[in-house]
């Protein structure tokens, strides 16, 4: 798992002992102690350590709760009160499960937006991009999984949506989402096996991040300068600190800071995160007014929405599914669709313009996924009136006013003269959030599609630096203080 | 500057080191500690738990020479309604030849006003040798003492609940009750 | 990149969702005057107004409204309106006794015959519930099921602020009138019977340009809202008023009608302490009642919090120094 020489020496004869059996202390230290890491590694580079205690975090509280909850559709949303009402500091360990997932998300779309940036993606660390593309996979999986447990309304009903998805499949659809539920409708078989499911997930997690830290020792870290490490001695001495103690201090303080806001939601706004609806229990006969997923799911749910058409055979149902698919497994292809040889956007000018207009589209599209899909956000005109009636002729016919008065008097006249008449509005044409959630999403994969596979090819890039320890003498000389970097 | 000037800053730099590490590991040290303990106390009984556990029963209705038993927080009790044979033959012993020294009187609880209602007898039901439960007059054996006998690894108690012959090391536990009215009493644990 | 102002941003991002997901259609929520002394990180509950909503929730809303996930011994607990330090267990404290003795319940366990018998509530049990189920309870309201308690400042936008606005929200009497119908009288069509004259004969209106909360603001209500029978007209109330308008569609009032008819008069319970029993203040006190009631630990949960982010600030600044310390020789 180091991907460099070894420099570990046992000193006692246990550790030598120990060493030509299972070299485990061997592992540990060139993974974790004398790792050769850049040293220009700015504040973006720790959400990794983040990242894991967000991990840890999740499976110890999970653990606990899951000696507390009880997997009923009976039981569920009362056993998770008992855990807020009676079970010893069970307040404190729900809330930071619950809210541990927003902050687990939150630190993860900053990571694989740091990736994004820095094209951590690029030769050689794509298997390393993929393997964190299974992690944010089976992160979605679980964060579903687990908000159906508390068995409210938004977890029922989320759940009916989610699993409506799969049966937009063709022909096997409906079949899959029978077998995922175990019967025709969500019930306490379902919530059974969503909560065994939530409970392996995280473990296959954990799984694949030993995978993807292996994957990252192997070719060693990226950098914000996008520039290797030099491998020979005197070069990787001067581009390179020891992960310990330099980057295990700072990931440490990393760490607490994003403690400290975590710790802000947990204690002072536990429940802002989450949606009032998921404290009525589950009613299957009552759908609320506005079916939400979590914040961190949104940017997906707006896209899902945004598919309002057909093309050809493929309904819109079916293409929005594909469409919520697609920009994911997009991710998966992403180092072979960016052509560019320069890895850090801090050397593509025009690049870093379209990748902030990416972030900005992610953010929007998490505001599209919140919003109503038919409500206007610019307004092009009034709404007006129609009165329908039926004419002298015994056909239907329509009249349109701006104001009401005139309106009204002309349906009573209608109805006075034995006819019926009715008013109804007709809304104004207006740029809604449907309409803008069109357009990010057609950014969303030109992004990908279009504007990274031809930018690498006719962008010219500034010059990069030599070798980090340049960069980094270059930042000294230019004597303006680099923040947080 | 001197070189001697020199060292003695780099020492003075060296130990000023060592203290903000040394007072950063301890601060992380207490924290963790202190989230060790929320991790440990949640596993504690729940106060649903806790509340859970007292059950007033009405003793006028166990019958003479036989005995109820009733669970407390999933914790089994007997309470036995002693015969006069029974009651004489738990008092006519000599204390200090038993295992666990212990008077009948001590095993009881007083009434309302203050006396004793010998005839009902109030017991933990778990062998104090390994948690096995006792038979006693209800499954025909009532052991060589008359009160009760743990079939696990033949344990004899007498009409008092006291350990007379076998591995257990003490007397059966009278648990934490108390008469609420002449015939009713309230046991919690 | 500055790190701050990205993280910032992103943060705003989420308090914008986060506020994106307020219930349509409804007015905005409001809490008394003076505010709620539980508000911010330090506030506490104000726990004699939480003891006089236990009263009010006891005398008016437990007649219809359960609330399953509390027991008597909670009102005793530590965090809760009759806590006792003499009595660290609620299930000794007598004032807490007393309130459960008051209710006869069903008991859980059958008696030594089979059957169920009432006895009077312990302080294990959970308060005393209006309707043996749901069915019952809808029976009991018109086909409307009044929605158990107990978490009801946390299922809501708003929190108890909604509760405060919704019992005191309802439109007075000078906004409601009651009219009768015109008989309309239908020839009968060819082959039915002549339909016995069936529904209302009156019909209950509501002006909402006389409602005091609908007059703030830019927007002026011309028309009458035509209340249904067994529904009450509240502007606090996530609904959609469009199809009992009659006036411009486009300009329906906000809020929603519930079966639950208005509950609060002055007067309406007598406090043990003497406080005078105003509408504003019963909605105020039964509010910070349901306050605490949804989440009995949160004082516990400000205090603790308090301490664990001093603490988190604490190590966070000599994190920092040691961060410092390790890096001072090394450019980066």
């Amino acid at each position: 798992m180091s991907g460099h020489p070894s420099t570990y020496e046992p000193k006692t004869g246990f550790t030598k002992w120990l060493d030509s059996r299972l070299p485990i202390v061997r592992l540990a230290y060139d993974s974790f102690v004398d790792f050769p890491t850049p040293k220009n590694l700015n504040y973006w580079w720790t959400f990794g350590g983040i990242l894991a205690v967000c991990l840890m975090t999740q499976i110890l509280t999970g653990v606990v709760l899951a000696m507390h909850y009880t997997p009923t559709v009976d039981g569920a949303f009362a056993s998770v009160e008992r855990i807020m009402r009676d079970v010893p500091y069970g307040w404190l360990i729900r809330y930071i499960h619950a809210n541990g997932a927003s902050m687990f998300f939150l630190a993860v779309y900053i990571h694989m937006v740091r990736g994004l940036y820095y094209g951590s993606y690029k030769a050689p660390r794509e298997v390393l991009w993929i393997l964190g593309c299974v992690i944010f996979l089976l992160m979605m999986g679980t964060a579903f999984l687990g908000y159906v447990l508390p068995w409210g309304q938004m977890s029922y009903h989320g759940a009916n949506v989610i699993t409506g998805l799969i049966g937009a499949v063709p022909v096997v659809g409906d079949s899959i989402k029978a077998w995922l539920m175990g019967g025709p409708s969500i019930g306490n078989q379902t919530i059974q096996r969503f909560f065994s499911l939530h409970y392996l997930l995280p473990f296959m997690i954990a799984g694949v991040v030993i995978l993807h830290i292996w994957a990252l020792h192997v070719p060693g870290n990226n950098n914000p300068t996008g520039v290797e490490a030099r491998k020979d001695k005197e070069g990787l001495k001067k581009d390179t600190v020891p992960f310990h103690p330099y980057y295990t201090i700072k990931d440490a303080f990393a760490i607490v800071v994003f403690l400290i806001i975590f710790a802000a939601f947990v204690f002072y706004a536990p429940n802002v995160l989450g949606h009032a609806d998921n404290y009525i229990e589950a009613n299957p006969l009552v759908t609320p007014a506005h079916i939400v997923p979590e914040w961190y799911l949104l940017p997906f749910y707006a896209i899902l929405r945004a598919i309002t058409f057909n093309i050809g055979p493929i309904d819109a149902k079916l293409l929005g599914v594909i469409a919520m698919f697609g920009s994911i497994a997009i991710l998966f292809v992403l180092p072979w669709l960016d052509t560019s040889k320069v890895r850090s956007m801090r050397y593509r000018p025009i690049a870093r313009q379209f990748f902030f207009g990416f972030v900005v589209a992610g953010l929007l599209l998490g505001w599209c996924g919140a919003s109503n899909p038919d409500d206007p956000i610019i307004p092009m005109g009034e709404d007006q009136l129609v009165v329908t009636y039926t004419d002298a002729n015994g056909l239907q016919a329509t009249q349109t006013y701006e104001e009401y008065e005139p309106a009204a008097e002309f349906r009573d006249s209608r109805i006075e003269a034995g006819q019926e008449a009715t008013i109804a509005i007709k809304k104004a044409p207006a740029f809604r959030f449907v309409h803008l959630a069109q357009i990010l999403t057609l950014y969303y994969f030109a992004y990908f599609l279009v504007i990274l596979p031809l930018l690498g090819l006719r962008e010219k890039p500034k010059d990069e630096p030599a070798s980090i320890h340049k960069a980094v003498l270059g930042n000294k000389d230019r004597a303006a203080p680099a923040p947080a970097e | 500057m001197s070189d001697a000037q020199n060292t003695t800053h780099e020492a003075i730099d060296e130990d000023r080191r060592d203290f903000i590490h040394i007072a950063t590991a301890a601060t992380a040290v207490a924290g963790a500690g202190a989230l060790a303990y929320v991790f440990v106390d949640q596993m504690n009984a729940a106060s649903d738990t806790k509340a859970a556990s007292s059950l007033e029963v009405d003793v006028s209705k166990v019958p003479l020479g036989g005995e109820i038993r009733v669970l407390i927080g999933g914790k089994p009790f007997f309470i036995r309604h002693r015969t006069q044979a029974e009651i004489s033959a738990a008092e006519s012993v000599d204390v200090s030849t038993l295992p666990d020294p212990q008077t009948d009187d001590e095993r009881l609880r007083p009434l309302p006003d203050g006396e004793y209602n010998r005839a009902i007898l109030v017991t933990s039901g778990s062998c104090t040798h390994l948690g096995c439960v006792p038979v006693g007059p209800a499954q025909g054996n009532t052991g060589d003492f008359g009160g009760w006998y743990c079939p696990c690894h033949g344990s004899h108690y007498d009409t008092s609940g006291r350990i007379r012959r076998g591995p257990a090391p003490s007397n059966l536990p009278v648990p934490d009750y108390r008469y609420v009215s002449p015939t009713v009493i309230n046991i919690s644990l | 990149m500055n790190f701050l102002r990205f993280v910032s941003a992103g943060l705003g991002a989420i308090a914008v969702v986060a506020s994106a997901n307020a219930a349509g259609g409804a007015l905005h929520a409001h809490g008394p005057e003076e505010g709620w002394a539980f508000e911010g990180p330090l506030g506490q509950l104000d726990m004699e107004s939480v003891q006089r909503g236990y009263q009010v929730y006891r005398e008016v809303c437990a007649s219809c409204h359960s609330m399953r996930m509390l027991s008597y011994r909670n009102l005793g607990e530590p965090g809760g309106p009759f806590y006792d330090p003499e009595y660290p267990n609620a299930n000794d404290n007598p004032l807490v006794k007393s309130f459960a003795a008051m209710d006869e319940i069903l008991d859980t366990e059958p008696n030594d015959v089979g059957d169920y018998d009432y006895r009077p509530a312990r302080t294990s049990d959970t308060f005393k519930a209006p309707y043996p189920n749901a069915n019952a309870a809808r029976a009991a309201n018109g086909g409307a099921l009044p929605p158990d308690l107990s978490v009801i400042t946390k299922a809501r936008h708003g929190g108890a602020s909604y509760i405060y606005s919704l019992m005191t929200g309802y439109p007075s009497e000078e906004a409601i009138s009651t009219v009768e119908i015109e008989a309309e009288v239908e020839a009968p069509a060819e082959g039915e019977e002549a339909a016995a004259p069936a529904g209302p004969t009156t019909e209950t209106l509501i002006d909402p340009s006389r409602i005091e909360a609908l007059s703030h603001g830019d927007h002026h209500y011309e028309g009458t809202l035509v209340q249904p029978v067994g529904q009450y007209y509240n502007p606090y109330m996530a609904g959609d008023t469009t199809a009992q308008w009659r006036g411009d569609p486009r300009h329906a009032p906000p809020g929603g009608f519930l079966a639950m008819p208005p509950q609060l008069t002055d007067g309406r319970v007598s406090y043990l302490d003497g406080t005078e029993a105003t509408v504003e203040q019963m909605a105020k006190d039964v509010a910070n009642f349901l306050q605490w009631a949804g989440e009995p630990k949160q004082s516990q949960r400000k205090s603790t919090g308090l301490a664990a982010l001093i603490y988190l600030v604490i190590l966070a600044v000599l994190l920092w120094f040691s961060f410092h310390r390790i890096w001072r020789k090394v450019d980066h």
